[in-house]
């Protein structure tokens, strides 16, 4: 089994995974990085959203290997102890969220969006998040949250 | 009221640790020495299990066990059983054949699971389920209600003739009869309620353990209600007493219904791990969750509406056939029962209605509760009906339902329930305003300027929350009690720990019920902590369905308080030497009245736990626990108004607007209230025009993915009007009445009523759900030809 050395949420970590072990799996199961959820084997939910290198990626697709080098950020990475990153304070205060599961690929895909665009449309956010399903909020206050937050980010990241 | 009380709209408590990816998930729980469960699912809908050789499986790496069906049956397992008996129209109970947790000799669904294998790790489970060889052979599947009802069907269960498990009725026949031999008019409609997957975004998890120093064994398992698991495995299952048997439900990632079923696998990880004496853990994958997860709806009905000739409804005639999949689910003989034949008045004074439902075994997964449970389709059925009946006397859909809405309450209907409160004209007159009803003809003959093809449709609906009371539901056939429990723990400096029977998988319990505690005991919201989904926590429970959770849940609370504030009295007027009858108690002070003499809650907990000068007649403590057992139901209302426009070249319908006025009762948190509403119309729009479970003929499910099944995405939704009115209900202290399903039952009609009036000039008179384009563009030629 190849040692696998990433950045995760700005600390270097080197892991012995096998060739086949997704980056999701690395994840979860080897940093106990819990927050990043899988819904799905297809690929079509999004609930397992990171950033790779300031993408949004869904880390069900991508192999452990393959991020070998690349800085990997999870949403336990985006802001300090005891606080929210402006993002997640957004969707809180919009009721972004319901049962949290779809949150964090949620969160992470929003940001994404927010680094390349910093006050999108409704529009704009429904198609962006096209690949992020959530079953409880109807997407509405979702929609609403990531439009405050990318204004609130003003074209940081 | 107070910015933490009830109305108020309190941002989450919960939030913290989901935004920040410190929720705890049953699959982020993993137990020391844990195993991995991987369970050998039939690819066959009907098969005879001729054989199973697990020879090379037990050989492979990591592998611990291979456990069989047959192996179950030799430990005694049980069935997997049934929360409600119905009974026939000739008074004999329903068919009950047995649902074993692993099928020994004949599988009965895609999905259906022989064995499981248990190793080492996830993909070594995996891997050696591969090997295990099961001789199939092969048998003639009914896959649908038309192939089960069919001459010559093949049987689910040898025993269940016809695969009929029961044949039920509602109301008064002969005045049913009666009414209709009196009509002017008499308008028929034949429809479809299509079946439908949950699809919580969080698939199933069940960890099993058994600790021998103590005997005592634990199941983890996302579920949405802990302590009715434990009844079900403990006693009915494995055979286990409850003060033996812990169920955890942590943080659960939606359910919709479909985690409140006792299902197969948390028997197999229990079963399991006690005979391994290793943890064993179990993650459904999505594609598991599609083919085991109990699916939802599945009707096929044909009504018909008595009217005379001023549009007055005389009679109403409902013969349905629902589909149960191959076993009886948890709670799958009541949802098309008492959850959808109890609701065939609508709001609308009917005043002789009849019901018949048959339902039927199939070789396709169990069907239960989803979101609405039997109320959808119930709506369904009368608000097409209704407006079919508007359209063929010539008459408004609004005038049609004006007419005949119940305007005095109590009201009983003739199928069983009386309504304690209401304002249907209220509901309707404001969706109608926020909709700008009044304005939507110009807009019609805009969009046909562009080709297009507006409608707009409305539906008006009530629908029956938090099932009860337990003397009425178990005459009915309940085998549960239906009353929720609330313990309220003050601490020595006054904070507050709430213990709730009910379940939080994303409705916000942790802020709402603490509003409640804020808001009556004036205690700051800091100060307060819900615990729910832990049988050793919370005395007992039934957990999270049917919106019930405030309606039952909450009114559990609130009297558990009324306990903590007498009590409390009794001790603060030992305190300040006063009667307790002098003392009144309001947000957390105690005061003799008239006078200036207070204490606060905190000083009197202080002393009922350090009860150095105390009532010698009292108990030292502060901490009071109450069973509520609601007297009714309670009936949430309202009207949706939806506005869709038609491509007829390509039959693709586009929302523009969705409108809703809804008395949900009471309203502790208007934001969650709201985000409630959002979901549920969600799920009501994805039924009305996206989503359908589709089993091809030998009962291979055709949408078994993300691929194929359509789950409503962010695009293809609009943003919400939402418009509330409320009226309390009049029987629980709360006034509260429930919002969860609100959305999914009064939506769909909307829609395709919509869709109707887009295309009624094009001969369209219905169409059934899902409004896809496909079907949309075959219907319009079906009525050009
Ligand atoms: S887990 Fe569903 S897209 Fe990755
Ligand atoms: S909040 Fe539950 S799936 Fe999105």
């Amino acid at each position: 089994m190849p040692p696998v050395t990433l950045t995760v949420n700005e600390k270097q970590r080197t892991t012995e995974v096998e060739s086949r072990t997704l980056l999701v799996e690395l994840l979860r199961d080897h940093l106990d990085l819990t927050g990043t959820h899988v819904g799905c084997d297809t690929s079509q939910c999004g609930a397992c959203t990171v950033l790779v290198d300031g993408r949004s990626v869904k880390s069900c697709t991508i192999l452990a290997v393959d991020v070998a080098g690349s800085e990997v950020t999870t949403i336990e990475g985006i802001a300090g102890p005891g606080e929210l990153h402006p993002m997640q304070a957004a969707f809180k205060e919009h009721h972004g969220l319901q049962c949290g599961f779809c949150t964090p690929g949620m969160v992470m895909g929003a940001l994404d969006l927010a680094a390349r665009s910093a006050d999108p449309s409704e529009a704009e956010v429904r198609e962006w998040l096209e690949g992020n399903l959530c079953r409880c909020t109807g997407y509405h206050n979702i929609v609403l949250a990531v439009q405050e937050g990318a204004r609130a980010m003003g074209g940081a990241s | 009221m107070s910015d933490t009380g009830i109305g108020a709209a309190v941002r989450r408590k919960e939030d913290a640790r989901f935004l920040t990816g410190r929720g705890r998930y049953t699959d982020d729980i993993d137990r020391p020495g844990q195993l991995y469960a991987h369970l050998v699912r039939s690819p066959h809908a009907h098969a005879r299990v001729a054989g199973l050789d697990a020879t090379e499986a037990e050989r492979a790496p990591g592998v611990v066990a291979v456990l069989t069906g047959a192996q179950m049956a030799e430990d005694g397992v049980g069935s997997l059983p049934c929360g409600w008996l119905i009974h026939n129209r000739d008074g004999s109970p329903m068919a009950e054949p047995p649902h074993p947790p692993l099928a020994a000799e004949t599988v009965r669904h895609v999905g259906d699971a022989v064995a499981v294998v248990v190793a080492e790790t996830r993909t070594q489970a995996k891997e050696a389920a591969g090997l295990v060889e099961v001789d199939y052979e092969d048998l003639p599947a009914a896959a649908s209600i038309h192939a089960a009802v069919a001459d010559g069907a093949p049987l689910v269960h040898d025993d269940v003739g016809g695969n009929v498990c029961f044949d039920w009725e509602i109301g008064d026949e002969a005045a049913t009869e009666e009414a209709f031999s009196r009509a002017d008019h008499v308008v028929t409609l034949d429809l479809v309620n299509q079946r439908l997957i949950p699809n919580a975004i969080e698939p199933r998890v069940a960890i099993g353990e058994y600790d021998p120093s103590s005997d005592m064994t634990t199941l983890y398992t996302s579920s949405q209600n802990p302590h009715l698991i434990r009844l079900l495995l403990g006693a009915f299952v494995m055979g286990l007493p409850e003060h033996k048997l812990r169920v955890v439900s942590p943080d659960v990632g939606g359910g919709f219904g479909s985690k409140i079923f006792h299902y197969a696998e948390e028997v197999v990880v229990v079963w399991a791990a006690r005979r391994l004496g290793r943890p064993v853990k179990w993650t459904a994958t999505r594609s598991e969750s599609f083919q085991t997860d109990a699916h939802g709806r599945d009707h096929v009905s044909h009504a018909e509406l008595a009217l005379a000739a001023d549009g007055t409804f005389l009679g109403l005639r409902v013969d349905t056939k629902a589909n149960l999949g191959a076993y009886l689910s948890t709670f799958g003989s009541v949802v098309p029962t008492y959850l959808h034949g109890t609701l065939f008045a609508g709001c609308y004074r009917t005043p002789a209605i009849h019901g018949r439902v048959q339902a039927v075994f199939t070789h396709t997964v169990p069907v239960d509760a989803y979101r609405g449970a039997g109320r959808p389709e119930a709506a369904f059925l009368v608000e097409r009906l209704v407006d079919k009946a508007a359209t063929e006397l010539g008459m408004s859909p609004v005038e049609i339902r004006r007419k005949n809405f119940i305007d005095t309450f109590p009201y009983a209907t003739p199928v069983a329930l009386e309504y304690d409160s209401g304002d249907y004209h209220a509901t309707l007159d404001m969706a109608l305003e926020l909709a700008d009803y009044e304005g939507f003809e110009d807009r019609r003959e805009e969009a046909r300027s562009r080709g297009r093809r507006r409608g707009i449709g409305i539906s008006t609906f009530v629908e029956a929350c938090g099932i009860a009371p337990s003397s009425v539901a178990g005459a009915l056939g309940a085998r549960a009690g239906l009353y929720e429990s609330g313990q309220i723990r003050v601490h020595p400096t006054g904070s507050v720990t709430v213990y709730t029977g009910t379940h939080s998988h994303g409705q916000g319990h942790e802020t709402t019920f603490a509003q409640l505690v804020s808001d009556h005991l004036g205690v700051d919201i800091d100060q307060v902590e819900v615990v729910h989904g832990d049988s050793e926590k919370s005395s007992f429970g039934m957990g999270t369905y049917g919106s019930r959770s405030l309606a039952v849940g909450g009114n559990a609370i609130y009297k558990a308080m009324e306990k903590v504030v007498d009590k409390g009295r009794k001790i603060a007027a030992h305190m300040m030497e006063a009667s307790p009858d002098d003392v009144e108690f309001e947000k957390g002070v105690f005061r003799v009245v008239g006078t200036d003499k207070e204490t606060s809650l905190g000083d009197v907990a202080m002393t009922a736990y350090v009860p150095h000068d105390y009532p010698e007649d009292l108990e030292p403590g502060l901490d009071e626990t109450a069973f509520y057992d609601p007297a009714n139901f309670t009936f949430p209302a309202g009207a949706h108004v939806v506005e869709v426009e038609v491509d007829p070249e390509t039959g693709r319908v586009e929302l523009v607007q969705v409108t809703c006025a809804d008395d949900v009762g009471t309203v502790v948190n208007p934001m969650i209230v709201d985000g409630q509403m959002h979901g549920g119309l969600a799920q009501g729009i994805g039924q009305a025009l996206f989503e359908r479970a589709v089993y091809d003929e030998s009962g291979q499910l055709v949408t078994g993915s993300y691929m194929n099944y359509t789950m409503p995405r962010a695009a293809d939704l609009p943003s919400f009007t939402l418009g509330r009115h409320t009226t309390e209900c009049t029987h629980n202290p709360l006034g509260v009445k429930g919002v969860g399903e609100v959305g999914s039952i009064g939506v769909p009609p909307a829609v395709i009523n919509a869709v109707v009036d887009a295309l009624s000039d094009l001969g369209v008179t219905h169409l059934d759900m899902p409004a896809t384009p496909e079907r949309v563009w075959k219907t319009i030629h079906a009525a050009q030809a």
